[in-house]
């Protein structure tokens, strides 16, 4: 009970900015009067415990999940069972992501306005559709490949600068109209609920084999998971 | 009732993003592993904590946050709008600049990934990283990249150079980066952009883009969410350099002389 009234009161501390922020310049700058002021008091409440609840949670569930996984694959050192835990998590979590969802309808608007494809509503969800297969499957690779540098111990940077390498090219012979897309695909395909898990598993996979540091090797699949999705839609978009 | 319709359909919809994990967790634990994991009840409780208070956190910013964050991005761009200039200025959009970097400062503190990150790695590296330093790392990275996003908009120049410019100098700074951090700070450019931030800056973009003749919502909207990606890679790459040159100051303290 303690626990979570200290919860609460950072969730208040965290959310804090926000008000301020609109309050600001909803008076100061815009100077207008809030509308519903009532619902909002409600709303605000909703999101502090709501908050608090979820990092309660994080810390007792969702952590040592991740956690209990991480070493229970490392005791079992079977490689395929690993691999493939980690694409179906990194696929699973991304094809019924409601944000990549909107971001595929979007890109099919996009490339259909500049007659890339027909604009016809069966051809452009079929776009969507495949474009959302792609995605997830370059965000399972992705988680893939980040468990294998984890486990060999691959320095990141390398790894990350030759994607930015990628990328960079790749704009220059992508489709113009899918570029912003691509690019802000990268942002929107880890969840709430994948970031916590994904870091989680890093970290327990990088702290129960020997030889590996949790800060050095630990972190960094959230980094592929964002990566990939901008390559393999900058691809995509050259020859779909 | 009209409000416990929300918190049901946010419930709903949070149960329909988790299921794929649990899903996932649950054929793997029953086929491959096939060990009891430890402290069972307590992960599934805490695991139902989690859903229970992202559909709460969801439905209050549905409720509280987003609409005025809306309006006010819509109202903050299409304030300029009285201005017949067939020219642009980009100076005209200062408030709006203003607004987004604060917008997006406020959002990133808020955002539940970045703290479930950040607590891991301050537990991670023994305390020697801070959870609010880093936190706070992101949030001026975010508030940078969406002001900067913003004034992209409203002059119209080209994405992709924004883009491989902050690549370059992410590169240069991985240089001088030390191998701890490394990882952190790429983490930290995919954790910032969830579920406080996107509905907010993606209305400013949208506002922004319709709003100013000859940009289009569809084209040049798009964008703001890669800036709020990479530059938080930035600041917490500047973060960790300005930390440990501190640092290191403070251990071999200058010799004074007399």
């Amino acid at each position: 009970m303690k626990a979570l009234a200290g919860r609460i009161f950072d969730a208040m501390r965290d959310l804090a900015p926000i008000v301020v922020v609109i309050a600001f310049f909803q008076i100061v700058v815009l100077q207008q009067p809030f509308p519903n002021l009532g619902d909002t008091f409600v709303g605000l409440v909703c999101v502090i415990l709501g908050l608090a609840l979820f990092i309660h949670g994080l810390e007792s569930g969702l952590f040592p999940l991740g956690e209990a996984i991480a070493h229970a694959f490392a005791k079992k050192s079977s490689l395929i069972a690993l691999l493939s835990f980690a694409f179906c998590l990194g696929f699973g979590t991304t094809i019924a992501e409601p944000a990549l969802i909107a971001i595929a309808a979007e890109a099919a608007e996009v490339v259909a306005l500049a007659g890339h494809i027909e604009n016809e509503v069966s051809v452009r969800e079929a776009y969507a559709l495949n474009l959302r297969l792609v995605v997830a499957l370059s965000v399972g690779s992705a988680v893939v490949i980040g468990v294998v540098r984890i486990l060999k111990g691959w320095p990141i940077h390398v790894m990350i600068i030759s994607a930015y390498v990628i990328v960079t090219v790749l704009t220059f012979f992508a489709p113009h109209e899918i570029i912003g897309i691509a690019y802000d695909s990268g942002g929107v395909t880890t969840s709430t609920i994948t970031v916590p898990l994904l870091t989680a598993l890093g970290v327990g996979l990088a702290s129960s084999i020997k030889g590996r540091n949790p800060m050095v090797d630990g972190f960094g699949l959230i980094a592929f998971a964002c990566l990939a999705p901008i390559i393999f839609i900058l691809v995509y978009g050259m020859i779909a | 009732m009209e409000f416990l319709v929300g918190l049901a359909m946010s419930f709903g919809s949070t149960l329909r993003d988790v299921a794929p994990i649990v899903l996932v967790l649950v054929v793997f634990q029953a086929l491959v592993l096939r060990q009891k994991l430890p402290r069972l009840k307590q992960i599934t409780s805490g695991f139902a904590l989690v859903v229970i208070g992202l559909s709460l956190f969801l439905v209050g910013l549905e409720d509280a946050l987003f609409p005025i964050g809306e309006t006010m991005a819509t109202q903050l761009t299409a304030s300029n709008l009285a201005t017949t200039a067939v020219e642009v200025r980009w100076m005209d959009y200062v408030v709006v600049y203003a607004f987004a970097a604060a917008i997006g400062f406020a959002t990133t503190i808020a955002e539940p990934p970045l703290i479930a990150v950040a607590l891991k790695a301050e537990s991670a590296s023994g305390g020697a990283i801070s959870a609010w330093g880093l936190r706070l790392a992101v949030a001026v990275g975010v508030a940078i990249g969406v002001s900067l996003g913003c004034f992209r908009i409203v002059t119209g120049t080209p994405l992709q150079w924004y883009i491989i410019v902050a690549y370059i100098i992410v590169m240069i700074q991985t240089v001088f980066a030390s191998r701890t951090i490394m990882p952190l700070a790429y983490d930290s450019g995919g954790v910032t952009t969830s579920t406080v931030t996107v509905p907010v800056v993606a209305a400013l973009g949208l506002g922004l883009a319709s709003n100013i003749p000859g940009r289009s919502a569809l084209i040049d909207g798009f964008g703001l969410i890669a800036f709020a990606s990479v530059f938080p890679i930035m600041s917490v790459l500047s973060y960790s350099l300005i930390s440990s040159t501190l640092a290191k100051r403070k251990h071999t303290p200058r010799k004074t002389e007399h």
